[in-house]
């Protein structure tokens, strides 16, 4: 154990504990404004959630101190003001709609970050993940399956067969089943990056490696697209083979990827267009959303009536109008921000994320093995799709799809995974910066497990 | 594989920097559109957090918020006369947005401007407590019941106005819809409401009195009069009284109505021509006259242009470049020449008027809360015409009066008459479909002009025997009032 180690290790512990108190005190503050915007005494769920938010806080900072004491200090603050803002926004959409989602997302805050610290706890070096790559090549197709697996599958909610009922909660395998297709991935990467870097086969005016080569990661991955798509899980789908191809081109340096992901990506399109009518409905709204105001079109219009009453400064908090936006609490959530804290809250909300991703990437450039930068990579740019998929499609830049806004959303099975994205940036982080600190206590193995 | 990541990050920052510019794309330049948006419920919303000002005729309201017992939408619009002022008043409903006076005068109705309730700095401010101002109509709900009660169901529409100050007395459409369901904040209540009213073949919702235009038929003749006095001719310049008069440059000659001739078989006055409605006549003056100035005196009048009404005018029409058989057809208000009620009610107020157009309104006056007058009737006279609000001199007029009283007393309109009170008018039956439009326009005496007309009154149907008796009844209300 490592957490008495004192001098250079205290450093990042010390900027992270004064970061956690900041992203704590603005949540508590915006906590304690909502409240105000309803009754002029302090509310108990104002404090309840502060408390709460501190108290997670604390134990997670203890759980980073002694168990990943060099790892980034700035990733873990950023996910406790973003999930502070989510459970203030979220608990704004309950005040709007007289549900009770509050709650029930702080106690997902707890397990999510329990789990967190159990990760880094359990999981003292990232290689130890590397070797189970199969392990998680075919964790992800259960994960993936297990909505269909009677007695287990909530059924079919919004159109999308993707939840099951475990011990009275509701979860979503799918969020789990991305990282685990990451792992896989960057493992499988790691061992054949080598081989999948050299052109050997000339298709049509690009030069491919082998298909042989390829062939393992790729017969899982389309497994996978197949599944999430017949699942209804498009939203999902796009971001994971984005994720994907950026991770084959990271490992190779070859465009040539990226241009074949493309085109498979256009004939991805056009057969599911072809394929699903929601689809094309979803295109439809996105080109005209007056169209059809009333119904189809009702979400984006919603939405982009909340940007738009919100403009610079917002309504402030309490003031807007989140139950007119269908799913506020989950994938809209971005849009209360917009309505109430403005341009400039959501902004703000925007630069964390970029702040977060921008983190992300370094610590894949600086991690101490290939694995470990792919697995930071393939994390990293998981979370910036994702976050860019359903900004965008809120603020009708690129067609809507019904994804979760990392750690603001409200939502069990995302909160958790997104948690877990943390762990292992934070693991790989503190690998790397622990062998640099000190290089002679330990070697480093860089040699691939064969 | 770290200069890869720096261009993958360089890729994401792209991505972003699309985010940040749509995002400022929509939260600034297309802010207030989003904000005012129709189908922007927040503004509905604010809205319905003030109790508006009530629309008054007499001294009852017609329109009035009451509390709808609902949070979100906190007041809702009654109105208590159900169908009788609907399309004045139009309706105010969460789903179909307003129409009538609701959307015309709706700043004035929340008493602040469009601006302000599109911001949220209202609400701050504490501004959304304070009710809307209440608006005074010139409507006699005398007069206003009457023309309802005397189109007794049938298809038609009644404006009367005062002629001198342009108030409008009566406006009634009938069939009309009661815009309390409408109001509903109840959306299933207004679509079960609005459905049966859009496939309506009788249409209630379109506003006949402004919104339609008909073939004045004979009524129109007495533009015809106006632009022949005003050329210099006398009411009693004779005219050749024939059976038929042959159209030049065409076999489809003009007879007069019922056949026959006007008077004698010999000779007619003007004057005369008028009392009786005869067609011969007016064709042979259209022709003599030429449509230029048929048209030049009909525009004097307000046709082919927009009367200043608070709510939206269709113009009447008199058609450019006709040949000389449709020149002869339009002197008597056939063929292509169209007419709102509005329109025939102002022609007929600018004779009863000494000549003088005046500026159609229904305000008579705007109180704030307290009582306090903040606004005013919009009084005057109609001078965007040519013509300047004078379309004939006084002489022409008072010609013309003389010669509509005359109809009323021994001619045509004849079921017009009051006694006691001078009456004067003009009947029009145009046969342009399968049933004719019965019309009838005058005055009493300088209290009240009027036009009705009967669109679908049957196939006999003539303007003296069905439209007269309406005008009657209104200007009997009408002036029963004042009295």
């Amino acid at each position: 154990m490592s957490a008495g180690t004192g001098g250079p290790a205290d450093a990042p512990r010390t900027r992270e504990a004064r970061l956690l108190t900041g992203a704590v005190i603005v949540t508590a503050f915006a906590a304690i404004l909502l409240g105000w915007s309803e009754a002029p005494d302090l509310p108990p769920a104002a404090v309840v959630t502060g408390l709460a938010l501190a108290v997670i806080a604390v134990v997670a900072h203890l759980a980073v101190r002694g168990a990943a004491p060099h790892a980034d200090p700035t990733l873990l603050p950023i996910a406790f003001l973003l999930n502070g803002l989510g459970l203030v926004f979220v608990r704004r959409v309950d005040m709007a709609t007289g549900s009770d989602l509050a709650a029930t997302q702080t106690v997902w805050t707890a397990v999510a970050v329990g789990l967190m610290c159990g990760m880094l706890l359990f999981v003292r070096r990232i290689r130890e993940l590397a070797r189970l790559q199969y392990t998680f090549g075919l964790l992800t197709l259960v994960l993936l399956l297990m909505p269909l697996i009677p007695g287990l599958s909530a059924g079919i909610i919004n159109g999308a067969q993707l939840w099951i009922d475990l011990f009275g909660m509701r979860f979503q395998p799918g969020e789990l089943a991305k990282l685990s297709m990451v792992i896989f991935v960057a493992a499988y990467l790691e061992r054949n990056r080598a081989l999948l870097s050299v052109a050997t086969q000339r298709v049509g005016p690009v030069l491919l490696p082998a298909a042989r080569h390829l062939a393992p990661v790729l017969v899982a991955v389309i497994l996978a697209l197949v599944i999430m798509a017949g699942l209804r899980d498009l939203g999902s789908a796009l971001l994971f083979f984005g994720t994907f191809v950026a991770l084959l081109y990271v490992a190779t340096g070859r465009l040539a990827y990226p241009a074949v992901g493309a085109v498979f990506f256009a004939a991805g399109a056009f057969i599911v267009y072809n394929l699903f009518g929601h689809v094309r409905v979803r295109v439809r709204i996105w080109l005209d959303p007056w169209a059809d105001v009333g119904d189809t079109g009702y979400q984006l219009a919603q939405s982009l009536f909340a940007f738009g009453t919100g403009g610079l400064t917002g309504t402030g908090l309490g003031q807007g109008r989140p139950q007119d936006v269908p799913f506020s609490a989950t994938d809209a959530i971005f849009t209360v921000i917009g309505e109430e804290l403005g341009l400039l809250g959501a902004t703000a909300v925007l630069l964390l994320f970029l702040v977060m991703i921008f983190r992300g990437y370094r610590i894949a450039q600086t991690a101490k093995d290939e694995f470990s930068t792919l697995l930071a990579t393939g994390l990293t740019t998981l979370l910036a799709f994702q976050t860019f998929v359903i900004v965008g499609g809120l603020t009708r830049l690129v067609p809507l799809t019904g994804i979760t806004l990392p750690f603001v959303s409200y939502g069990g099975s995302s909160l958790l995974s997104n948690y877990l994205i943390i762990a292992m940036l934070l693991r790989i982080s503190d690998d790397s910066r622990r062998s640099a600190l000190a290089p002679v206590s330990a070697k480093p193995s860089r040699k691939a497990a064969t | 594989m770290s200069r890869q990541i720096t261009r993958l990050s360089l890729a994401v920052l792209v991505l972003f920097g699309a985010l940040f510019v749509n995002l400022n794309v929509i939260a600034l330049l297309q802010a207030d559109d989003l904000a005012t948006h129709p189908a922007n419920r927040r503004l509905i919303i604010q809205e319905y957090a003030i109790e508006r000002g009530p629309i008054v005729v007499g001294e009852q309201a017609i329109a009035r918020s009451v509390e709808s017992g609902d949070e979100t939408l906190r007041f809702q619009r009654t109105y208590p006369d159900g169908e009788l002022y609907a399309h004045i008043t139009g309706y105010y409903s969460v789903l179909l947005q307003r129409s009538g006076l609701e959307q015309a005068l709706n700043e004035e109705l929340t008493g602040r401007p469009a601006e302000v309730l599109s911001q949220n700095l209202a609400q701050l401010l504490g501004g959304m407590e304070r009710p809307g101002n209440a608006v005074e109509l010139t409507i006699d709900p005398q007069a206003q019941a009457a023309a309802r009660a005397a189109l007794d169901g049938r298809q038609g529409a009644v404006v009367a106005v005062d002629p001198a100050t342009g108030g409008v007395l009566a406006a009634y459409s009938n069939p009309s819809f009661d815009p309390n369901p409408l109001s509903s904040i109840d959306t299933a209540e207004i679509n079960e409401a609005w459905t049966p009213l859009q496939d309506d073949p009788d249409r209630p919702l379109l506003d006949r009195t402004i919104a339609e235009t008909y073939a004045p038929g004979s009524a129109f003749k007495v533009v015809a009069a106006a632009a022949a006095l005003e050329a210099g001719l006398e009411p009693g310049e004779m005219f050749p009284d024939e059976g038929v008069y042959d159209v030049p440059q065409t076999t489809a000659n003009i007879g007069n109505f019922g056949g026959g001739f006007c008077a004698d078989g010999d000779q007619i006055s003007l004057s005369d021509a008028m009392v009786v409605s005869c067609n011969t006549v007016f064709a042979r003056l259209g022709v003599d006259l030429g449509d230029d100035a048929l048209r030049e005196q009909s525009e004097r009048f307000g046709f082919n242009d927009t009367p200043p009404y608070e709510l939206g005018v269709t113009p009447s029409v008199f058609p450019a470049d006709l040949d000389t058989p449709s020149t002869a057809q339009s002197a008597i208000g056939q063929r292509d020449v169209r007419a709102t009620p509005m329109q025939m009610a102002l022609l007929a107020a600018a004779i009863a008027n000494e000549g003088q157009l005046p500026r159609p309104h229904l305000v008579a006056s705007i109180r704030d809360p307290d009582g306090q007058t903040i606004g005013g009737t919009d009084q005057g006279l109609w001078d965007d015409p040519p013509g300047d609000g004078r379309p004939v001199s006084p002489r022409t007029a008072d010609q013309l009066r003389s010669m509509l009283i005359g109809a009323v007393e021994s001619g045509t309109g004849t079921s017009a008459r009051i006694d006691g009170v001078t009456v004067g008018g003009k009947t029009g039956t145009a046969q342009t479909g399968q049933t004719p439009n019965a019309w009838f326009i005058g005055f009493a005496g300088n209290d009240i002009a009027l036009a009705v007309v009967l669109p679908d009154a049957g196939e006999d149907a003539t303007g003296g025997q069905v439209a007269a008796p309406v005008a009657r009844a209104v200007m009997e209300a009408a002036l029963r009032d004042d009295g």
